[in-house]
């Protein structure tokens, strides 16, 4: 019977690998379109609170962020642990905060200034003083719209 | 005669995709970010804010989170799990009662003449407030406008509010504006 005729001797010829780049670069500019790169490097650490009723940010480069909490610990002998403002890349003062709104609206062309919205990233245990005179300066700015930044909670 | 070039071996092509790859996976973010959206009240300097725009105390639903981080409701102690109900109570005000807020007549497009609520939430806190404790209370808050307008979109259109048309939206939300006023820190 040819039907059941052994194999023998026969190898299976190698997968060919011709198209594994292809895949690869598909993969590839699909990270590359559908992520942002990181931007700024933490220098505080933050926890956020968890909230039920969010709303995404939806276009990135609207957004400009204000970080506030604790100095990481490589930077806690020259800043202490008490919670700081962090602004781009370095930690600035609550007075600071007006002339960095400005430089970010400056940046976006002018059919967007209006849209800009301020997102805050605050550590949960940090006192609401010092979120409260950040308000105070966004109002000053005129940066009205923001967005209190936190984690997705699921409803109990 | 012209020999054939011999073809460039494109086997290593694949590591350095995935070395691209696993470039960009790692610098990137997936993560969207979210929060709780919010607007602030236009500045005002302090020598024109003037101390006599009253509101009658029955519009206004003062929620409190002290320095101990506790919850104080119209002045009393309460539980951060009653309040998205205390403040959807004191929004819809469902018995026209007499110490919740006030409503006053309104032309809203697909409801035609309905009663609006005059109620305004007044959220403060202290200095040593916690943030995530101040995010808690705002998130509740805000929660409890939420399921109002998610009731009201329901009742009306038989849809929840997110699947609602534009325009349908606005008209929900003129019902139920969402009015939390984050108030002015008190002078030191």
């Amino acid at each position: 019977m040819s039907k059941f005729r052994k194999k023998d001797g026969k190898e299976l010829p190698p997968i060919s690998t011709a198209s594994l780049p292809d895949i690869v670069f598909m993969l590839l500019f699909f990270f590359m379109v559908s992520t942002t790169m990181r931007e700024v490097t933490y220098m505080v650490q933050m926890r956020l609170p968890q909230a039920t009723e969010l709303t995404k940010l939806e276009k990135k480069s609207l957004v400009s962020y204000i970080y506030v909490g604790e100095p990481l610990a490589q930077y806690q002998k020259t800043f202490g642990v008490a919670p700081r403002i962090q602004l781009n890349d370095q930690f600035a003062n609550v007075s600071d905060i007006i002339d960095y709104v400005i430089a970010e609206r400056e940046a976006r062309n002018e059919a967007e200034r209006s849209m800009i919205v301020t997102s805050l990233k605050v550590d949960e245990n940090t006192t609401m003083g010092i979120v409260t005179d950040i308000k105070q300066e966004l109002r000053k700015a005129a940066a009205l719209h923001i967005n209190y930044s936190a984690r997705s909670r699921v409803e109990r | 005669m012209a020999r054939k070039t011999p073809e460039i071996p494109a086997a290593s092509l694949a590591d350095i995709a995935f070395m691209l790859l696993i470039f960009f996976l790692v610098t990137t973010t997936m993560d969207v970010d979210s929060g709780l959206e919010r607007r602030l009240p236009q500045w005002v300097p302090p020598e024109q804010l003037d101390e006599d725009q009253q509101i009658k105390e029955r519009n206004v639903f003062v929620v409190l989170v002290n320095r101990n981080n506790d919850l104080l409701v119209e002045g009393e102690y309460a539980n951060l799990q009653d309040l998205r109900e205390r403040a959807k109570h004191f929004m819809a005000n469902p018995y026209n009662e007499e110490s919740l807020p006030e409503k006053e007549p309104k032309q809203v497009p697909y409801f035609g003449e309905i009663m609006v609520s005059k109620g305004v939430i007044s959220l403060r806190n202290d200095m040593d407030t916690k943030y995530g404790m101040y995010i808690a209370v705002q998130n509740e808050l805000v929660a409890a406008i939420n399921e109002l307008r998610d009731e009201l979109a329901r009742r009306q259109f038989g849809k929840p509010y997110n699947e609602l048309e534009k325009e349908q939206q606005d008209a929900v939300r003129e019902i139920y504006p969402s009015r939390i006023s984050e108030a002015e820190p008190r002078k030191r």
